[in-house]
């Protein structure tokens, strides 16, 4: 829904076309990331911006790719403005495509208000630290990488893993402990399928949160560069949403690879010197100026949750684009492909999890006193039975003490108990910490050093693993 | 006459200008008719290359640019204490006054209040001489900070002809006046100064003094002094925030600089949130009237981010010209490196590795070559001094990337964070193998005076445990722990505690967090006292698995959240829990072997 356009200077002077850029000459009168209105021979309207302006000569980003354009007979208007979008309240329960215009054979909403779709950076001074625990009914993000209100959390994910079925689980679970707020779920697909597209749209319909969602679409088949805004429209949608209808927005972004891929294909195209496997030297800059859209403010009522999710290329978790988005994002939920193949749901690997604003959000008084100690705990032992497993494949279980078999033990059972449940299975926070302890007590008190004394003579269950004591 | 021209071209943060033949280079000039503020970074013919210190969306070529004929400076005076500035050293509070949770453009904002007013007395009067560096008389800053009001670095001083009464005065009015040659100088309680000029001092010392940090990995293997540098490299997730944090928070400084520099937003609201409620282990007053933050959060403009190391150093150096003992931690000099590439990259330079400009070594140089120990300018003789501490974020935690390793040339600290620690919660994920502390001699003579005499040898029993483990990490990967002697099996078990219980430290534990010289002296002590009874018993008879069910080992492991600082008798109590022990096991061991 980019307000509609009369006048603005029109020039049809192409120098160039390349990729994904239109060059024009003779260009008086043009700003820097000024939105461009650019019409084919054919006559078919399309949109861009300004990325570089300087001697007469404009380059031009042009969202529906340059395909069909010649360098006669296209005209390009300059608008005079950066590209902008309406928001309103009636942005809930509609379907947009990737610039935001309207998908669902509906008139355009009327704005109460027309953003720029680039937004602002939030005053790090007016930023109220997020602390309030949300309940996803998901036992490995609760227990152990809990998500609170206005983080940012991504998921990373690799092809064919289950990471949909995740977001979609937290959306529709997702509630803050004795609390009945105002919600809403905005939705940007980036690049992806159909029917992936098609899944989310269900899911949220089953639950009726339909009518609480807006979505933003830009799917596989459609122009590549656009993906670089439809992101940021949504973004948008989801500011005004929560600062200034006060509503607690969870967002969700799928897939973030494909959006890095775009800019890298304009990046490519301006000939710049690139960075990391092509992307270019700004990607950091750029993802932050998406992930840094989330949290809350001092004051406000409303919230902004990110939950991105990217699929890292061959499961590498190194590659640029999920190594600068764990740098900007407030930890990350990684899923492993061999708890996939074990058809462990959901399949996280918890040892490269994280969720940096857990220790504010759990605890006496938010969740329960013993839930920190409880996490550091059950990292570390998963963490040493991983180690043994290691050890045990090679010296076999013979080699190993009486303790370390009991630390095999206890890691089969933290991923067939702990991690594994249904993807329609909501947990509270008292059925995962009594999961926990229940596992736990497979260990000797004595190995459970992470927890003081008082917790554990409070919560753990009597061993379940037969007489405690090492070997 | 500054120069002033006109806007030919735009990308990005990067505009060049037209007519600006009479402007210098690093030179602020004001762009467009909204007035950005921007610096020369190159000049070719009268053609002038911008860095743009905001956001340049909707600027037009035509638009005017104006020099301003001085370089980017900042504001030094009282009033900075506890405040957040953004790169260029604006008040982001004031900011967020005029323009709500979002910031806008073109807002320019005193750095410090012209109108605030502060109880000045004076420590000189008429007659006196004093220097460039002299201080002139005192303002209470914060109920921590004495600000002392010096004659600024550039002036000649002379002769104070004038000098106010103690009274309350704002920034802008003139204290004093000073004479020399016949020329007068007046003089206010601010001066201006310029980021990329490293403050003057007398003379530089050897550092020898340890900067004590409460984090036992850091005070007792790998130390920090007042005047070094460091730098904590780390892949994402390791914890390079939370150890600088804490360092925020704990150091024995006098003035903590946070520079938050390309990093989150949320980072920085948490220590504007909990540093008011930290209390200063030594004062026991709030831990913000000794902090200055400078945000130049990942979404803020990437020119501004590039100057917000040089804005947050010169503040250092400010504060130790007045005598006292300053740490800046920078979060992190990796993304202050690649704003340094991003512009780079658009004045189409030669890169070098990585797309990096090929002065990014000499950069990091300059900048860590700011820390020191010194005498500072002027009368009263006094010393300061600036300790650097700089996160690294190396792109895939490799650290043989440019930034890590030119860095690493650099400083004589070196906290080489491990993603395979973090995974398994050891925090702070320091690698005791791969870190090394340039300083760990000069700091010896000060922890054996003050802590404990047998601090070294104690340091280097335990840390020879560390790296005998790691060797036989090794061979038990390829054979199994069978394979070992009891000793050596040993060795790994104490390695085990020793990471547990006193590598590993929970910054949000209340106890844990901090831990003094003593408490670390006594744990350090603990466990090679382990290690030694557990050799005499093994000798002596003592199976290996009679020693690991030592009820002890557990409550050895607790102790470092279980005795608060203040209680360390239960310390000893301990030891000697352990010693009578052992000393059972074995009496049982002789009868067993007499009967």
């Amino acid at each position: 829904m980019p307000a509609k356009q009369v006048g603005g200077i029109e020039y049809t002077k192409v120098a160039e076309i390349k990729g994904p850029l239109l060059i024009l000459d003779g260009v008086t009168q043009a700003a820097y990331d000024e939105l461009v209105e650019i019409e084919s021979p054919g006559g078919e309207q399309r949109l861009g911006k300004v990325l570089e302006i300087g001697g007469g000569r404009a380059v031009v980003q042009v969202f529906e790719g340059t395909t069909g354009l010649s360098t006669i007979g296209t005209k390009a208007r300059f608008l005079g403005k950066p590209m902008e979008i309406a928001v309103s309240s009636e942005l809930l329960g509609r379907v947009f495509d990737g610039l935001g215009r309207p998908l669902d054979n509906l008139p355009e909403p009327v704005g109460e208000d027309f953003r720029d779709v680039n937004g602002l950076p939030i005053n790090p001074e007016r930023r109220d630290y997020p602390t309030d625990f949300i309940q996803t009914g998901v036992s490995v993000i609760d227990g152990m990488n809990t998500l609170v209100r206005g983080q940012k959390l991504p998921i990373f994910s690799g092809a064919g893993m289950p990471h949909n079925l995740l977001a979609a689980q937290v959306a529709r679970q997702a509630t803050v402990l004795g609390e009945q707020a105002e919600f809403a779920v905005v939705f940007a697909a980036v690049g992806v399928q159909h029917t992936e597209s098609r899944f989310f749209r269900r899911a949220l319909e089953e639950t009726g949160a339909i009518k609480r969602s807006a979505l933003f679409l830009n799917l596989a088949d459609d122009p590549a560069i656009e993906r670089i805004t439809t992101p940021r429209v949504a973004l948008t949608a989801a500011e005004y949403l929560a600062f200034e209808l006060g509503m607690h927005v969870l967002v969700i972004i799928t897939d973030l690879t494909n959006y890095a891929e775009a800019l890298r294909e304009i990046s490519a195209a301006r000939e710049e010197v690139p960075g990391r496997k092509g992307y270019p030297g700004y990607l950091y800059t750029d993802l932050a100026s998406i992930y840094e859209r989330a949290g809350r403010i001092k004051g406000e009522k409303g919230s902004i949750t990110q939950m991105p999710i990217l699929s890292m290329p061959s499961d590498d978790i190194t590659h640029p684009i999920p190594d600068l988005t764990g740098y900007i994002t407030e930890g990350q939920i990684v899923l492993g492909r061999d708890l996939f193949r074990k058809e462990v749901y959901p399949p996280v690997n918890v040892l490269s999890s994280l969720s940096r604003l857990m220790k504010d959000g759990v605890g006496k008084g938010k969740t329960r006193d013993d839930h920190m100690e409880v996490s550091n705990q059950l990292y570390a032992g998963f963490a040493r039975s991983q180690e043994l497993r290691a050890l045990a494949e090679i010296v076999g279980k013979s080699g190993l003490t009486g303790t370390d078999l009991k630390y095999l033990d206890f890691g089969e059972r933290f991923e067939r108990q702990f991690l594994n449940q249904g993807y329609e299975e909501n947990r509270t926070l008292e059925d995962t910490l009594s999961i926990a302890w229940d596992i736990l007590s497979v260990l000797p008190e004595n190995e459970l050093t992470k927890i003081r004394e008082e917790y554990i003579h409070k919560y753990s269950k009597p061993s379940s693993g037969g007489s405690g004591g090492s070997s | 006459m500054p120069a002033k021209g006109k806007i030919v071209w735009i990308s990005g943060p990067a505009v060049k200008a037209s007519g600006m033949g009479e402007a210098k280079m690093y030179e602020t000039v004001e762009v467009g008719e909204e007035r950005l503020v921007g610096e020369i970074i190159r000049l070719t013919g009268d053609v002038a290359f911008v860095q743009v210190y905001e956001s340049t969306s909707g600027l037009k070529p035509g638009e005017p640019v104006y020099g301003t004929g001085l370089p980017l400076s900042v504001s030094l005076g009282p009033g900075m204490i506890g405040k957040i500035y953004d790169g260029m050293q604006r008040p982001l509070d004031e900011i967020a006054k005029k323009s709500g949770a979002f910031i806008t453009r073109g807002i320019s904002m005193p750095s410090i209040s012209y109108d605030a007013k502060w109880h000045f007395k004076p420590t000189v009067k008429k007659k006196d001489v004093v220097q460039a560096g002299s201080i002139l008389g005192t303002v209470n800053e914060t109920p921590l900070i004495e600000h002392r009001i010096m004659v600024p670095p550039d002036s000649p001083g002379g002769e104070v002809v004038e000098i106010r009464d103690e009274g309350d005065y704002t920034v802008e009015e003139v204290i004093a006046t000073v004479k020399k040659d016949s020329k007068k100088q007046d003089l206010k309680m601010y001066h201006r100064w310029p980021v990329r000029k490293a403050r003057p001092y007398a003379e530089r010392f050897d550092p020898e003094l340890p900067l004590v940090t409460g984090q036992r990995v850091i005070d007792t293997l790998f130390p920090i002094v007042k005047g070094g540098t460091a730098a904590i490299p780390g892949g994402f997730g390791t914890g390079k925030t939370v150890t600088l944090h804490q360092i925020a928070a704990w150091a024995d400084a006098k003035v903590v600089l946070h520079v938050g520099c390309g990093e989150r937003g949320n980072e920085m609201t948490e220590v504007l949130i909990k540093f008011p409620e930290l209390k200063d282990p030594a004062s026991g007053l709030p831990l913000m009237d000794r902090t200055i933050l400078v945000a130049n959060t990942s979404n803020m403009p990437v020119a501004a981010r590039e100057a917000s190391i040089y804005t947050g150093v010169t503040m250092a150096e400010y504060y130790r010209d007045m005598g006292y003992d300053v740490v800046l931690v920078a979060d992190s000099t990796s993304r202050w490196a690649e704003a340094l590439r991003e512009i780079s990259g658009r004045l189409e330079e030669m890169p070098a590795e990585e797309g990096y400009p090929s002065y990014l070594a000499s950069r990091l140089a300059e900048f860590y070559e700011r820390a020191g120990r010194v005498r500072t300018l002027g009368t009263p003789e006094r010393i300061g001094s600036v300790t650097l501490i700089g996160a690294v974020s190396p792109s895939g935690a490799d650290f043989t990337e440019p930034v890590t390793t030119h860095t690493s040339r650099f400083i004589k600290t070196f906290w080489g964070l491990e993603t395979r620690l973090a995974y398994s919660r050891h925090y702070p994920a320091i690698n005791w193998i791969t870190s090394y502390s340039g300083y760990a001699d000069s700091v010896k003579k000060w922890w054996g005076d003050t802590v404990g005499k047998n601090w070294d040898r104690e340091r280097g029993y335990v840390y020879t445990i560390l790296q005998r483990e790691d060797v036989l990490k090794e061979i038990v990967r390829l054979l199994g722990p069978e394979a070992l002697p009891d000793e050596e099996k040993l060795i790994l078990d104490v390695a085990r505690m020793i990471k547990e219980g006193f590598l590993q430290q929970s910054a949000y534990d209340e106890v844990d967090s901090y831990c003094s010289p003593q408490k670390q002296y006594k744990l350090l002590s603990l466990y090679a006292d382990f290690h030694r009874e557990a050799m005499n018993a093994l000798k002596s008879g003592v199976a290996l698995s009679q020693i690991r069910a030592m009820p002890i080992i557990a409550k050895l492991i607790r102790s470092k959240f279980a005795v608060p600082n203040e209680k360390l008798e239960l310390l000893e109590e301990l030891g000697k829990d352990m010693v009578e022990g052992f000393r059972k096991m074995s009496a049982q061991e002789v009868k067993v072997v007499a009967s």
